[in-house]
């Protein structure tokens, strides 16, 4: 007898990451990483229009460990999307398909984007520094 | 690590797969169980691992993943080689496609160390020990290694792969400039193997309706025909959500093309086609 339910072939459970996939689910993530940023924004904004104690509010947990990793985040999320929708505008208009130059751009963009980081977390820390 | 064409194996593997459970969005028929060991004769001079996926459809019982123990002193140098050894003298209920032996056929594309290629054009020495032997991703399995293409083979009939012409034929052969011909180059040499559609993450979740880069390639094919004259009509059913736009430039297809082929840049033109007639 044959089964009538033929079993499916695993496909991301062995598939290897590559470059390719894993930057595409970085993007992603990344983005929906910035859409509830963005909430974050309008939080620290409201708290603003409202009055010094619910912006004191939001900077105790900004500044605390939690809200400082959560920042971080943000920053590398909003550095890399930034960079990899770059390498998507180009791929748009046909150019850079070649699969040397999606590893290279690939590479760039981690690169860049780490960089990019860093240097603004160098930025702000220099900055505030010279505030206090 | 930089990767130059399609047929290099990187170096080392940072992760061998993504970190999601073995049973990830797998039904409980599809879950895979550890099979048995086939040990290799005790004259065996250089023992090599193969880890292959087994179904069987005349038993009720899930896939399994079998232990093969090759000599590979003993062995040709490709892992069909190998599949082949393990069929005539260790196991021969051991079931798969193949036919050319020679990367033309594109029959014994399979699943190697987590990624699409041919069994014919891949060498045991460029596989990890154990080898990772699976078949072709996310697709309904008949035996063993050989899954149901069906459905992939509707699609690609969906977009009517064939030269499409209004004008009365001509009493000879249809004449191309050797500049239009060249056009076709990159995207006529496509073997139908379905290694790319069958590593994109698209098409597994939404393979039902997303045509897959195999096919998608070979409407490109048609649509850069310059005797061809359905352009129009080939554009119009393509321009949908998900037939063609579920490609989100992940470009697993051109990393895992054994011919070296590049549909993502085939559906990247097919894309830029849309939007030029539009404006």
């Amino acid at each position: 007898m044959t089964h009538s339910h033929r079993p499916t072939s695993p496909a991301l459970q062995i598939y290897r990451p590559q470059l390719t996939s894993v930057l595409s689910i970085t993007h992603r993530l990344t983005g929906v990483a910035l859409s509830v940023g963005s909430l974050m924004i309008v939080a620290w904004l409201v708290a603003g229009a409202i009055g010094p104690s619910a912006y004191d509010g939001v900077l105790v947990f900004v500044r605390s460990w939690f809200g400082l990793v959560l920042l971080a985040g943000w920053t590398f999320a909003i550095f890399f999307h930034l960079c990899n929708g770059i390498r998507h505008l180009f791929w748009d208009t046909g150019r850079g398909f070649a699969l040397r130059t999606i590893y290279a751009s690939g590479w760039a963009v981690v690169a860049v984007s780490t960089a990019l980081t860093i240097g603004c977390w160098a930025a702000a820390i220099f900055l505030a520094w010279g505030v206090e | 690590m930089l990767i130059r064409s399609s047929d290099q194996n990187p170096r080392y593997t940072l992760l061998k797969r993504f970190p999601v459970p073995r049973n990830f969005k797998t039904d409980r028929s599809s879950r895979i169980t550890r099979g048995k060991l086939w040990p290799a004769p005790s004259r065996a001079a250089k023992i090599k691992r193969l880890e292959v996926y087994r179904y069987d459809p005349d038993k009720s019982a899930n896939p399994r993943l079998d232990t093969y123990e090759v000599d590979i002193e003993d062995c040709g140098p490709m892992v069909l080689d190998a599949l082949i050894k393990i069929k005539n003298e260790i196991d021969p209920t051991l079931t798969f496609r193949r036919s050319c032996r020679e990367g033309i056929c594109g029959s014994c594309a399979m699943n190697i160390d987590g990624t699409n290629w041919l069994a014919c054009t891949r060498f045991l020495s460029e596989t990890a020990n154990p080898a990772a032997i699976y078949p072709l991703n996310h697709l309904p399995i008949i035996k063993d290694l050989v899954p149901d293409l069906t459905h992939l083979y509707a699609q690609y009939e969906s977009i009517e792969p064939w030269l499409q012409s209004a004008t009365a034929a001509p009493d000879r052969e249809r004449r191309q400039s050797p500049e239009d011909r060249h056009r076709l180059d990159g995207y006529y040499e496509c073997i139908l193997c379905f290694c790319c559609t069958a590593g994109c993450p698209s098409h597994w979740w939404n393979g039902d309706r997303f045509l897959g880069p195999a096919a998608l390639l070979q409407a490109w094919r048609w649509l850069a025909d310059s005797r061809d004259e359905a352009t129009g009509k080939r554009l119009d059913e393509l321009e949908d959500p998900f037939r063609l736009y579920r490609c989100h430039t992940i470009l697993n297809c051109t990393r895992t093309c054994p011919k070296g082929l590049n549909p993502g840049r085939a559906i990247a033109e097919i894309k830029k086609m849309i939007i030029q007639r539009s404006s």
